[in-house]
């Protein structure tokens, strides 16, 4: 196949005031027509420069300083920027990540969609309005006449990436480039917009560049992968060429580094050090400071390309994994495994239903007996017991008249002992921020009781909240975010202490330096300001500022989303040793299915306010009994391409429903493909399933509940008595066509 | 770039940190925004016109004597000419020695009212914004009330009631200008107040009176800063407006406006002298103001992005 694009020796620089960074240094890149391109890399590594230098669209002070690329027959880099500007939008097409900012909330979206056909085709406003129509139908909005007219805030995140892909294709452009598109969206809606960009590519014959940190990602939906490193390509093959056998330490490293893979310890294997400064880089092989087998050679020069066949290249002089003849093979994971790499293997695919109880390999997991998510009533450390928040919504300026309410958290119950790990799962907008929030203290509950060691915490006065913030702390998600940035390191640990008087000025700086090494920061980091830190340091900060008043019970509110895998592993590894070291217990909250698998003892997936699934972590991902549960273990992806392929068309179809006016009886129904009447009428109370601790609120789910054993939860909410203790048999095959959202 | 770490997850033994990093304590927050200020030319230049002046004003009587107490008709309107730079207005008072006492005032009024305005205006904005429902409500009523109120009636209603003093026409002037304040620092208290950092100190337990004090007001410095220096402009413009109706200082002290107050019935008779120059001394002071205040504004937000 004769390349589509062609990226030669491309070299870039952005100049800031006072050093140049070298973002760009000598990456070679093709892509053909029909041909899925991923690039693989962490923040930093260069990736999003690239698609930017392909569009010629370089932040200020930006320039490509060499190298050439070609698109087609047109020489990209000779262009000038009048030409360019009709090459964009045009020839070439672009998603960016975050939908909601990437579009203009002033103008509707079939103005925003007309607005390149008009400029490129010199349609008129009628025509360039009917192609818009068209552009939005080929992307799967439900009525897109109707819909032509809205404006982006009217519209989901999902639907709004299908506005910027619609926006992409409106040109028919024979290369679209997609910088994360999907990073921001919940999983689900993911699978969707994926899918939807492989389709298109087929019918429409282009190519796509997929730039991502996402191996699960690139695994499923790329043809070929190449793997960025500070400004270079260290790897290049076919995708399962790539995953089954790594040349390269790099990618055998962040391959390591997924939660999906942790060795027999439970400890993650994590990339030491921190990407180079790309203001001076170092010499010789710029991994060769992280890498676990350089050499000499590797400091002094750079490697060269070398190959180990037509279409697997890489940059190393030692390289890992099996030489081979022939590049490409629909290898497992298993298959072709370095000898000199330790990496422990993958996980087996969760498999469907039809598979009863399958086998987690036992070494990579902690064993975790029932006890671990214990019956309420027994001693438990923290308890929800009927959670009920909403939230109310007003309209009119003055007056604010209560036109309705959100419900955020419906009648949720759970408990956790002492010492364990609960992960709170589920998209955005399930509840799971805003129970997190009623822990410690930042809301307050409509009704219900959240009782820590007995005593209720849910009340507002002084001294319980007191007491309350001693017992219990909060890590955020964003770490710049929740440190005040005029305060220096030590001031901000010291918050914490100075708030509860505890102990004298030298005695707190004596704390703020333990806790300091506790956490892998050096010393001198109290007299930094937050923002001289990188996103994995200011995590630890976090933490230790959540640790050092001594809590008993930290909310962990997704702590490591917005890290890369090679220090979202590193911070992992931190929780774990200090939760051994001083007994805590983590509620961990988060919507990455790997990562809470990796670390909890016990799961809850919460949809729409209500917990529909709860049980030990093993039992609740090898047989989830819950239809979504399931659909969230499908679509998370997994980065072995076989298996990815394998699960093509699993998933959950449809949109989140509005919370102001959720579905009656069960909310899940309008996405269920079991869905019943039924389901409309009543709703599902908690029943439990292959053990007393693994329950699901469901009418028909996957797996039969185990007779004999009665609901533990003393009532779920306005479910009939009925239903509690009745063995409900669910008819075999349902047959119920998939609602899809209106 | 960033600091190693110190546990395993480090680099291999021997290696240097990374480059770049300063050895020691980090320049702080005031350093930093400095630099920025300083690579503004027109606030270099405003700083030192202001200081000049001050040297004029507070320095100058030091050195070039006149009797601006005593009236001495002898010597009424003369023009500019040895011994008296800037002649002379109608009760004798010598013109350039006046400029300088005239300043004092003008000067001191103006420091002062702007800084008792900002801390009034920061306090009740802040705690407003910050504590929002009920208590936001009637306080910005009772800011809308007064701000309904011209601010020139309202100080001359004040005024002509008692007999002006300096310290009467600080606080007049304060009273006045505070309510744009508070409206702009509750305005920055409503968003900082949901940012993480005040939700945090929060969960950890702290008061209210710990988030205004030690996270909001801290952190809407650099508007109270920069709106500070423009209430001081606002000031000695009121200040001069005040005493041009008549309803300042009263003599034999007097102030720039007052200068000309009394320079302007003597314009049909060209003596020049008695109006220009606290005419150009007013417009240097709040040009110097506003150059400073627009420089400070940069340095404010530049200061907390790496460079």
């Amino acid at each position: 196949m004769t390349a589509l694009v062609e990226i030669e020796d491309l070299h870039t620089e952005i100049r800031l005031r006072r050093s140049v960074v070298h973002a760009i240094d000598g990456v070679s890149l093709s892509v053909a027509a029909g041909e899925c391109l991923g690039i693989v890399g962490e923040s930093g590594s260069g990736k999003t420069m690239t698609a930017l230098s392909v569009m010629r669209l370089l932040p200020a002070g930006g320039a490509i300083t060499g190298g050439r690329i070609s698109l087609a027959d047109t020489e990209i880099t000779a262009l000038t920027e009048d030409q360019m500007q009709r090459v964009r939008g045009n020839a070439v097409g672009m998603v960016f990540q975050d939908p909601l900012t990437s579009l203009n909330p002033t103008m509707t979206i079939g103005d925003q969609i007309a607005e390149s056909v008009r400029l490129h085709r010199g349609a008129s406003k009628a025509r360039a309005l009917a192609r818009a129509v068209e552009v939005l139908g080929l992307v799967g909005m439900p009525r897109p006449a109707e819909r032509v007219a809205s404006f982006p805030h009217q519209l989901s995140g999902g639907m709004r990436q299908r506005v910027m892909i619609a926006m992409a294709l409106a040109c028919e452009p024979k290369l679209l480039i997609a910088d994360e598109p999907t990073t921001a969206l919940d999983v689900t809606i993911q699978k969707q917009i994926l899918e939807l960009i492989d389709s298109l590519r087929q019918r429409l014959g282009m190519a796509v560049i997929l730039v991502t940190h996402d191996l699960g990602v690139i695994a499923g939906h790329a043809d070929r992968v190449a793997v960025m490193y500070a400004g270079r390509i260290v790897e290049t093959a076919p995708a399962a060429a790539l995953f089954a056998n790594p040349r390269h330490p790099y990618t055998e490293a962040l391959l390591d580094a997924l939660p999906e893979r942790a060795a027999s310890a439970g400890r993650l294997y994590n990339i030491p050090g921190q990407p180079p400064d790309l203001t001076a880089p170092p010499p010789g092989c710029k991994f060769a400071p992280r890498c676990r087998y350089a050499q000499d050679q590797c400091h002094e020069s750079e490697p060269y390309l070398a190959a180990d066949s037509d279409s697997h290249f890489f940059r190393c002089f030692f390289p890992v994994g099996a030489a081979k003849s022939t590049g490409s093979g629909a290898g497992s994971a298993l298959a072709g495994a370095s000898a000199a790499a330790s990496s422990a293997p993958l996980f087996p695919a969760v498999p469907s239903a039809t598979v009863p109880s399958a086998t987690v390999s036992g070494e990579a997991r902690r064993e975790t007996p029932d006890a671990a998510v214990a019956a309420p009533g027994q001693g438990d450390f923290l308890r929800v017991d009927h959670a009920v928040k909403n939230f109310a919504v007003t309209s009119g300026a003055v007056l604010q008249r209560r036109i309705g309410q959100v419900s955020a958290v419906a009648n949720v119950s759970f408990a956790l002992p002492h010492g364990s790990t609960f992960g709170l799962v589920g998209e955005s907008g399930c509840g799971k921020t805003t129970i997190g929030r009623l822990i410690v203290g930042l809301e307050k509950p409509t009704s219900g009781r959240i009782l820590l060691d007995g005593d209720d915490i849910a009340r507002q006065s002084r001294r319980d909240r007191q007491r309350r913030a001693r017992a219990v702390q909060l890590m955020f998600q964003d770490s710049y975010a929740s440190m005040d940035p005029r305060m220096r390191v030590s001031t901000i640990l010291r918050e914490p202490l100075a708030i509860a008087r505890d102990g004298s000025h030298a005695d707190q700086r004596r704390r703020i330096a333990a806790i300091l090494g506790e956490v892998g920061l050096p010393a001198t980091a109290v007299d930094r300001y937050p923002h001289e830190f990188s996103g994995g340091q200011r995590q630890r900060l976090g933490l230790a500022r959540a640790l050092i008043a001594g809590p008993s019970l930290i909310v962990a509110d997704e702590p490591v989303s917005a890290l890369d895998v090679s220090i979202q592993a590193q911070i992992l590894n931190l929780m774990r040793d200090l939760q051994r070291e001083h007994g805590l217990t983590y509620l961990f909250i988060s919507h990455d299915l790997s990562v809470v698998r990796y670390m909890a003892d016990a799961i809850g997936v919460m949809y729409l306010g209500k917990l529909v699934e709860t049980g030990p972590a093993d039992s609740v991902y090898s047989s989830p009994a819950h239809p979504y549960t399931k659909g969230l273990i499908d679509t998370v992806p997994v980065a072995d391409p076989a298996a990815e392929r394998a699960k093509e068309h699993q998933g959950v179809a449809g949109e989140l429903p509005s919370a102001l006016m959720p579905p009656t009886g069960c909310r899940f129904r309008t996405r269920c493909p079991r869905a019943q009447d039924l389901c409309a009428s009543t709703e599902p109370p908690l029943r439990p399933f292959t053990s007393a601790a693994h329950q699901a609120a469901c009418h028909f789910p996957l797996r039969d509940p185990e007779p004999g054993l009665v609901s533990v939860t003393e009532g779920t909410g306005p479910s009939s008595p009925a239903l509690r203790s009745a063995h409900h048999r669910p008819p075999r095959q349902p047959v119920q066509t998939p609602r899809t959202n209106a | 770039m960033t600091i190693p770490l110190a546990t395993e997850d480090v680099l291999p033994a021997g290696e240097p940190p990374a480059p770049g990093l300063p050895a020691g304590k980090t320049p702080g927050m005031f350093s930093r925004g400095l630099e920025v200020f300083l690579e503004n030319k027109l606030a270099v230049a405003g700083m030192i016109i202001l200081v000049a002046i001050f040297a004029f004003c507070f320095l100058g009587p030091l050195g070039y004597h006149t009797d601006q107490t005593h009236v001495n008709l002898a010597n009424e309107n003369l023009s500019p000419g040895a011994g008296r730079p800037l002649g002379t207005d109608d009760n004798g008072y010598d013109i350039l020695g006046r400029l300088m006492v005239g300043g004092q005032i003008s000067l001191e009024v103006g420091l002062a009212a702007a800084v008792l305005a900002t801390c009034l205006g920061t306090l009740w904005g802040a705690v407003a914004g910050y504590l929002g429902g009920i208590t936001d409500a009637v306080m910005m009523r009772l800011v809308d009330a007064l701000l309904s109120i011209p601010t020139l009636f309202l100080a001359l209603v004040v005024v002509s009631m008692f007999p002006p003093t300096e310290t009467e026409l600080i606080l007049v002037i304060a009273l006045t200008s505070w309510l744009t304040t508070s409206r702009l620092i509750r305005g920055e208290a409503l968003s900082l107040r949901v940012r993480d950092y005040v939700q945090a100190m929060r969960v950890m337990g702290g008061s209210s009176a710990r988030a205004v004090l030690r996270h909001i007001a801290p952190n809407a410095v650099g508007t109270i800063v920069v709106n500070a220096t423009f209430q001081v402009a606002d000031a000695i413009l009121l200040v001069v407006a005040l005493s041009y109706l008549g309803l300042g200082i009263r003599p034999p002290q007097t102030d720039w406006g007052g200068m000309l107050n009394s320079g302007i019935d003597s314009v049909y008779d060209g003596y020049w002298w008695q109006i220009f120059p606290a005419g150009i001394m007013i417009i240097l002071v709040v040009i110097a103001i506003n150059f400073i205040g627009d420089a400070l504004r940069d340095a404010f937000e530049v200061r907390l992005q790496r460079r």
